[in-house]
């Protein structure tokens, strides 16, 4: 889960990295309130989205005045960033900036530990510098056993080249941020800026946080107050509700399957058929899991069905752990839930533990709308038609 | 032979006792693996009912520790049925014990905890699969995990795969051919053994006659398996990729399932295995195809 900066910000401070004043708002008065309770005079107001490039976008500006700050809310509140809209903003305490630099901690998935990365030259985007000066950007290796300590911390502000008098200040923000990462499971923390300002502080003008879902869920249940559930499609709301791991797309075939794998190819293999039934593409990605009952596959029909976006739906199911019969059940189950609501064609392909009474329950029940398809490429094929031809 | 797992593989249930643990024991007891005993160190002394692969009854003794369960029966192989909280030490005991190998079925294990498992097993006898994966199965001689042991039998077919839906299908679709042994890696973003891993194994397997890569979106695993494939690997390989239709910044289902800017595309890993000459299917029937033509002419 990405957080927003205020989010980054709020969480930077309750570890002792240090921040300046910042009051999130979602109208133009709350900005106006929130630059008065920052004392009133310049503020920084910055969009809060998830992306990058909000500056070149409009999405950060300068006031000098509570009054000015209500109005530059005003202009950035409702603003689209790259395909996403401003709901809030943050208003920030001004600050007189000396030097600007970079650092960040992250997951290194393909050396199986954690990447410090650290320069002297911070306020860029960071993917230029890498590119164009990788000597400008030091890279250090953390192990997850030892993480930054304070040889560590030393060794990545010598491997950037700070100034000596900067690297025991710069060095401590490191090994706060470091708190950070391990204390809250977090896969990211960058900081883009860090500045000096010019009293001589160090401090994390912008902070970009990404948690560990896994471990949100195991040992951080605050983590769940974080999530934005005022962006979260109305589906995959009300999907996550129900404990299921659905992803709304853009397209009208509705697919339904278990695991990760399977699923993502179900998809592929749908949009493969679509192209040769007028274009049509997958609307969603939905894993009901190892091991599904039949209530699993109602909920998942349930939230499918109700997407107005989806005219067929394609069910794909290799039973392992997950029986077919329930498979089936769920489906028959779904189905007279929904009575008259449901409408759609469903292509359903059942394969592995149980088959053939699977097969048996969805014959028995012979129900109008369901087509049993014998292979997955044929299921694809059947549901991107029916899809086509509503 | 097969790779890391065999008919001499002397299996421990670490969570024996709790729901998960206590169904898949008796599955792969049906598959005819080598239960053996399990660990529960609040149920120490205890016993476990199961059945054998023949329907007969069978006492599976429940251990305080894993380095007791070792002593006590010769377990070369620990599965890990073990709530995710726990996870990280119940693989570090099973690391301190030397286990030789341990299969992590356990799905969303923080990351964190991974990496130090990762980081902790450096230098030590230890190999790990998984964590968050369906184990590895040599048909008709063990297994370990939750794989079906009744979708095909013994072959020529090596299949290494992130998935383990994937991994079954693929294995359905060539049941006629059979498998030396299918090991499902796991999808999270740091993994035990890696695709490069079980190549190097099945290389080396002589039962071994062709391979079937299975990747997905996310990381770099499948580029850099094709730039082991090109100077290490001999037999033939068949690839395939889930994930060409995923978005950008949309996590799915697989915690390392994620296509951030333009890296761990489904595109980019296809174009990476073709250009050291892998064949790559669009879809699983392809792929199968593709596999059914190289062991057809061999």
């Amino acid at each position: 889960m990405d957080l927003f900066e205020y989010q980054a910000r709020d969480i930077f401070e309750k570890h002792g990295v240090p921040v300046l004043g910042g009051v999130v708002a979602t109208t133009p008065e709350e900005a106006r309130a929130g630059a008065e309770k920052l004392g009133g005079g310049t503020v920084v107001v910055k969009a809060q989205v998830k992306t990058g490039g909000r500056g070149k976008a409009g999405g950060v500006k300068l006031a000098h005045s509570p009054e000015e700050a209500a109005q530059k809310a005003e202009e950035i509140l409702g603003m689209d960033i790259k395909g996403h809209t401003v709901h809030r903003v943050m208003v920030a305490a001004g600050a007189k900036i000396a030097e600007e630099f970079y650092f960040s901690v992250l997951l290194d998935r393909s050396n199986r530990n954690y990447l410090a990365m650290c320069s002297v030259e911070g306020g860029m985007e960071i993917e230029q510098l890498a590119v164009e000066r990788p000597e400008a950007l030091a890279k250090v290796a953390v192990d997850p056993i030892v993480g930054i300590d304070e040889a560590k911390a030393a060794e990545i502000v010598d491997a950037a080249g700070f100034a000596d008098e900067l690297k025991a200040p710069v060095a401590d923000a490191i090994r706060k941020l470091w708190t950070v990462f391990t204390a809250e499971d977090a896969t990211l923390v960058e900081v883009n800026p860090l500045v000096r300002t010019e009293d001589g502080e160090i401090i994390a003008l912008d902070g970009k946080v990404t948690l560990d879902e896994n471990a949100s869920e195991v040992r951080h249940p605050d983590h769940a107050e974080l999530e934005d559930k005022a962006s979260a499609d109305p589906l995959e709301a009300k999907a996550k509700a129900n404990g299921l791991n659905y992803v709304k797309l853009d397209g009208e075939v509705g697919i339904i399957g278990n695991g990760a794998g399977l699923v993502m190819s179900t998809l592929d293999v749908v949009a493969y058929a679509g192209e040769e039934h007028g274009g049509v593409k997958p609307a969603n990605f939905l894993d009901i899991g190892g091991g599904a009952n039949a209530q699993v596959m109602a909920n998942g029909l349930d939230v499918i069905l109700h997407d107005p976006q989806v005219k067929s739906v394609f069910v794909n199911v290799f039973g392992g752990i997950t029986a077919c019969d329930e498979v089936a059940k769920g489906i028959v189950g779904a189905l007279e839930i929904l009575g008259d609501e449901a409408t759609k064609p469903l292509v359903v392909r059942l394969d592995g533990n149980n088959v053939a009474l699977g097969r048996q329950i969805l014959a028995d029940a012979a129900h109008p709308l369901v087509t049993l398809a014998e292979t997955m490429d044929g299921g694809a094929d059947a549901a991107a038609a029916k899809a086509a031809a509503a | 032979m097969s790779i890391y797992l065999n008919s001499d593989s002397k299996i421990i249930v670490q969570g024996i006792t709790g729901g998960m643990g206590a169904k898949h024991t008796a599955l792969m007891l049906d598959s005819g693996a080598q239960i053996v005993g399990g660990v529960n160190a609040r149920k120490a002394g205890t016993t476990v009912e199961h059945k054998d692969h023949d329907g007969n009854p069978v006492t599976l003794p429940v251990f305080g520790t894993v380095k007791e369960a070792m002593a006590e029966t010769g377990a070369n192989v620990s599965v890990l049925f073990v709530p995710p909280a726990f996870t990280k030490d119940a693989a570090i005991e099973a690391v301190d014990a030397e286990m030789p190998l341990i299969v992590v079925i356990t799905e969303g294990v923080p990351v964190q905890d991974t990496a130090e498992v990762w980081a902790y097993l450096q230098g030590k006898k230890t190999r790990m699969i998984g964590p968050n994966c369906p184990g590895i199965i040599t048909p008709g001689e063990s297994l370990a995990g939750i794989t079906p042991h009744t979708i095909t039998g013994k072959g020529p077919v090596g299949l290494v795969s992130k998935s383990g839906t994937l991994t079954y299908q693929m294995m359905y679709e060539l049941k006629d051919f059979g498998f030396s042994t299918a090991i499902g890696i796991g999808g999270d973003p740091i993994v035990g053994t890696t695709h490069i891993d079980a190549l190097e194994a099945f290389e080396n397997d002589p039962e071994t006659k062709a391979i079937v890569m299975i990747g997905e979106i996310g990381g770099d695993a499948e580029e850099r398996a094709a730039a082991y494939i090109k100077d290490h690997v001999t037999k033939p390989v068949v690839g395939y990729v889930a994930g060409f239709t995923a978005p950008e910044g949309k996590t799915m289902g697989h915690a390392g399932a994620i296509v951030s800017g333009s890296a761990g595309t489904a595109q980019a890993k296809k174009e990476a295995l073709e250009a050291v000459g892998v064949k790559v299917g669009k879809t699983p029937s392809e792929t199968a195809e593709l596999m059914r033509e190289i062991l057809q002419n061999a």
